[in-house]
């Protein structure tokens, strides 16, 4: 086995000396991480992986004295092996080791300033991608991971057997806090489970936040008494800074609302993992957006996958989380997908490259989260969300329901019996994806506000082509 | 698309209250009813049975009816207690539900008898 020198000579020594070991036995314990290399010209694979794991990890560009004060070869990330990419030449998949002690515990922000810090500026790579990320259950278990979970939020809900149903208040920006009550009333009372602030929905000068929250209180309430069912809207905590976000979520506490929301990249993950623990403290479910995720995503060459963002916001907590449609306006493959909804839904996922997902992971008892399917979604979209996310997710409409010709209660209706009969002829054994107009057909012949809807959005498809696929190579 | 119609549903209606999956599509009929026993029995769950008055649908227990049909496979027998819960309480909502002991939680749930709503 290759040891740092025990005596000290100062200079520039190949990374790969130190940091690549193609015979190193990984450790159950250990953290590994999948990265994209795309090196300069002339750089050798295993120098460019083994100068990933050591920039990751302890090492710097030149040999210092303090090396030799603290055991290296113990500390050390270490690159193990190397894959060719399926269909691209340019780049190639470096394994890299960590021990699970460079980590402070419970501590998304540290594992991602280490293995998505400085590294990504390094010269020596032209680009370079966070593919995967295997968490060793050792450091899951140090996680508070989601507040609540899915089985728990069914039981505060009081909902099962069937995916939840959400709606995003439009327009983004410009209501008064109470025409968004308004909004939010007419979708509840019509048969959605949520509605949900828009992202960018923080505390402008048009609605500040603490109007928005008290007709938002009022619009719940009324629907449930009206309905029998119990309703709720992510309430938008995202703030400029942590105290403003406490004390929004101490008030939605205060006024019994059952969820908030918050934006966990551009939140960032310290004020994330606070509000997810306040969250499990306090009993308030945690809705969780994504914005930013495509500026660190969608790039097939840099950035981090948003299977590794998926995992990371399981473990620093949240029980929604935005996951893309497959069917709607947004980017999004489906096998891909589907191989994130499972990092956020099941206990042990295994390794299976045809979803893009290169470790065995084991979140051990950590709960798992909903999905939620947004962006650009309607009645006609319903037959293949219940045939691709099954009835543990969100189906989160716009104008799927506040564009429906007789307003948003009729909207709400419609999603709200297209998903039944999805579900039941599911549970009768029918094809819903194949058969899903017949069975849409029959639904709205009791249904005026079903066939009304139909008849809106018959046309509408989204059908580019995917940006981000997983690598395959071509026949 | 038809001419714009009014959402009728009211405070003051007992009839706009719902009551959890598929209550926005029609009253379960007979054969409707035995598919959704075929699959919570196919799918290993338990069934059970459990019903309330409707004025107090929104709270968490009803009365649960007897006690869930453990280990039973034989779909006559589920709609049979199902009838017999029913016939015991003509007014009340009678709901089945489906227990995944492996989720721990409800893999199905629904209203297959409704009450009396006025």
């Amino acid at each position: 086995m290759k040891k740092t020198g025990s005596t000290y000579s100062a200079g520039v020594k190949d990374y790969r000396h130190t940091y690549w070991e193609p015979d190193y036995p990984v450790k159950d314990s250990d953290l590994l991480a999948c990265f994209k290399i795309t090196p300069q010209e002339g750089v050798p694979r295993e120098e460019a992986a083994a100068a990933v794991a050591a920039e990751s990890s302890t090492g710097t560009w030149t040999t210092v004295w303090t090396d030799l004060l603290t055991d290296l070869e113990h500390y050390k990330g270490r690159a193990y092996r190397i894959e060719d990419v399926p269909g691209d030449p340019s780049c190639f998949y470096a394994f890299i080791a960590y021990p699970i002690d460079l980590f402070e515990e419970g501590s998304v922000v540290n594992v991602l300033t280490s293995l998505a810090g400085n590294v990504f500026g390094f010269k020596a790579i032209r680009a370079l991608r966070l593919e995967d990320v295997r968490f060793p259950l050792a450091y899951v278990i140090t996680c508070g991971g989601p507040p609540h979970g899915i089985a728990v939020e069914r039981d505060i809900m009081n909902k099962y057997g069937r995916p939840l149903l959400g709606c995003t208040i439009k327009p983004k920006l410009g209501l008064s806090a109470k025409n968004y009550g308004r909004a939010v009333y007419e979708c509840l009372r019509g048969g959605l489970d949520f509605t949900k602030d828009d992202e960018n929905v923080n505390s402008q000068p048009f609605m500040r936040w603490r109007q928005r929250f008290d007709f938002v209180a009022e619009a719940v309430k009324k629907a449930e008494a009206e309905t029998g069912e119990r309703k709720g809207h992510y309430l938008n905590v995202t703030a400029p800074t942590p105290e403003d976000m406490y004390q929004r979520a101490e008030y939605a506490k205060s006024l019994a609302m059952p969820i908030i929301m918050h934006d966990f990249l551009t939140g960032g993950f310290c004020a994330h993992t606070g509000l997810a623990n306040w969250c499990r403290n306090n009993g308030v479910l945690l809705h969780v957006h994504r914005a930013l995720h495509a500026v660190l995503d969608r790039d097939r060459h840099h950035g981090i996958h948003f299977r590794v963002l998926a995992k990371c916001l399981r473990l620093s907590g949240g029980d929604h989380l935005h996951s893309g449609t497959v069917v709607g306006k947004l980017e999004g493959d489906r096998e891909a997908t589907l191989g994130w909804i499972d990092l956020m839904r099941e206990k042990f996922i295994p390794e299976n490259r045809a979803r893009g997902i290169f470790f065995d992971q084991d979140f051990g008892f950590m709960p798992g989260l909903f999905p939620v399917a947004s962006g650009g979604i309607h009645v006609w979209h319903i037959p293949a969300l219940v045939a691709i996310f099954g009835d543990d997710s969100v189906m989160q409409f716009g104008g799927g329901t506040l564009g429906h010709p007789w307003g948003n209660a009729a909207g709400a209706c419609a999603n709200r019996v297209a998903l039944e009969a999805c579900v039941e002829a599911r549970n009768q054994g029918r094809q819903v994806e194949k058969e899903g107009k017949e069975i849409l057909v029959a639904a709205a012949k009791t249904s005026p506000e079903l066939k009304a809807a139909m008849e809106t959005w018959k046309e509408i498809k989204f059908e580019f082509d995917t940006v981000d696929k997983l690598d395959v190579a071509h026949a | 698309m038809g001419e714009m119609r009014d959402y009728k549903s009211r405070l003051s209606d007992p009839a706009s209250r719902k009551f959890g999956t598929f209550s926005y599509l029609p009253a379960m009929t007979p054969e409707r009813i035995r598919k959704q026993v075929e699959y919570i029995v196919a799918r290993g769950w338990t069934p059970a049975l459990e019903h309330t008055e409707p004025e107090h649908l929104m709270d968490d227990y009803w009365y649960m009816w007897k006690l869930p049909l453990f280990g039973e496979t034989d779909v006559n027998r589920v709609l049979a207690e199902a009838d017999a819960c029913h016939k015991a309480n003509p007014n009340n909502h009678v709901r089945l539900v489906g227990y995944d002991k492996l989720k721990q939680t409800q893999g199905a749930a629904m209203v297959v008898f409704r009450g009396k709503t006025i």
